[in-house]
């Protein structure tokens, strides 16, 4: 647990770490308060945390990407109802009622941001990093997407198109990045594991096949 | 309304700080708002919009230094307390002061996983025909309003094409309101980066979902 918090650099530590009692001490007043009045199931409140800590998450994600690779019939249902596609896959429901997978090319990288909250597709991604809902993220990816990319390593050839979706609706996108070289006949447990959660943001590239992690 | 939340094209917030494992929640009272804010939205007292809406009124200089889980904790209090749900009063005590209201449902553990799964979709059965088209160019309106909107103030007065046409989809800007769905066609348009940035524009595009009442024939 980090003891500051990253937005409060003016802050002297031990300023900060009263302010985050006082946040904790709120929140635990506020919960109490609302089991009391009988607002909220207690342990509705473990469901929400577990589901979102330990059963969704960018392994979903990956799962469709590797089959879009692997399977022309599903990319293009992909392609054309993403939404169905995924569902196919098992994945639906809550910030991902309305899906559109965008294919990266070698002439176009897609990336994906929200600039007025975090919007993020949920279902197959789970919950977002802290970047993601981060101020210099947010602000930057639109005008300067390039600059964005080179903090995450990630250099484009000077021909590249990049397109940023920014999620301003209830429809939510999901980057569906290039097949790395190598991969022939590879089945699809094993390109998912060259899937990273910030390859399907479009802030990665998806991990080359000399580098897999078994 | 023009919030700091509108963060698109802002300059000076530094380089995008990459954490090395990147949890979750950086602070276990995170995961307790997280669920509360869950729990509490799908109470029905409030909607998605209202409590978007709620975090993008807080004070421009808290939203911008608190944090993100600061910020919804901020806004589940305003939303409860708008709502005469719970008083500040009852928030130092730290126990009930007044007698509960009435919610229209109580989310319960059993019920989660299926309501999770299910989702709350947007799409609607159009009254009226699209007024645009795929491909043809639209100016988003010059507008401030002084409540929700999801037109990023870096989009407006500007030139797009429209690249996809989504269906009808529960109006936001409405529903913030308390207006109800007023359902209206949704368009993702294309921005050329030049149209957006000018001189500062790189070889990209922006694309932005934009509903039919915020546009108009270029």
């Amino acid at each position: 647990m980090h003891e500051n918090d990253d937005h409060d650099h003016d802050h002297d530590h031990d300023h900060d770490h009263s302010h985050l009692d006082d946040t904790a001490l709120r929140v635990r007043a506020l919960e109490s308060l609302l089991v009391e009045k009988g607002y909220i199931d207690p342990a509705a409140l473990d469901v929400f945390i577990d589901t979102y800590e330990n059963k969704v998450g960018p392994r979903n994600g990956a799962q469709v990407v590797a089959r879009a690779w692997a399977d022309s019939a599903f990319r293009q249902r992909l392609t054309d109802d993403a939404s169905a596609a995924i569902a196919e896959c098992g994945f639906t429901g809550r910030q991902g009622e309305h899906m559109v997978a965008v294919f990266n090319t070698p002439s176009v990288h897609n990336m994906v941001v929200c600039t007025l909250c975090s919007c993020y597709p949920w279902p197959v991604l789970g919950l977002p990093p802290s970047w993601y809902k981060s101020a210099p993220y947010r602000s930057r990816v639109v005008v300067d997407p390039c600059g964005v990319l080179a903090e995450f390593g990630v250099t484009l050839p000077d021909s590249a198109e990049i397109t940023v979706w920014d999620s301003t609706a209830e429809v939510r996108y999901l980057v569906v990045p290039e097949r790395p070289s190598g991969t022939d006949g590879w089945d699809e447990a094993q390109l998912a594991a060259l899937v990273s959660r910030d390859s399907m943001i479009g802030t990665a590239l998806a991990t080359p096949a000399g580098e897999a992690q078994p | 309304m023009n919030g700091a939340q509108d963060l698109g094209g802002m300059q000076s917030f530094g380089p995008v700080r990459l954490g090395t494992d990147e949890p979750l929640f950086d602070h276990a009272w995170e995961r307790r708002v997280f669920a509360l804010a869950l729990a509490m939205g799908a109470s029905g007292a409030w909607n998605l919009d209202q409590s978007r809406a709620a975090r993008e009124s807080l004070d421009s200089v808290f939203y911008l230094s608190a944090g993100y889980y600061r910020i919804w904790l901020a806004a589940l209090i305003e939303l409860m307390q708008q709502r005469e749900l719970i008083s500040e009063a009852e928030l130092q005590a730290g126990r009930a002061l007044l007698p509960a209201k009435s919610l229209p449902r109580v989310v319960q553990a059993a019920d989660i996983s299926a309501a999770l799964a299910a989702g709350a979709p947007v799409t609607r059965t159009p009254a009226v025909a699209a007024q645009f088209e795929l491909g043809q160019r639209l100016r988003v309106k010059r507008d401030t309003p002084a409540g929700h909107t999801r037109v990023p103030r870096y989009v407006r007065g500007c030139v797009g094409t429209v690249a996809r046409v989504h269906g009808c989809h529960v109006y936001a800007d409405s529903q913030a309101r308390g207006e109800g769905e007023n359902p209206q066609w949704l368009y993702n348009l294309r921005f050329e980066a030049a149209e957006l940035w000018g001189d500062a524009a790189q070889n990209s595009s922006v694309q932005v979902d934009c509903w039919e009442p915020s546009l108009e024939r270029a």
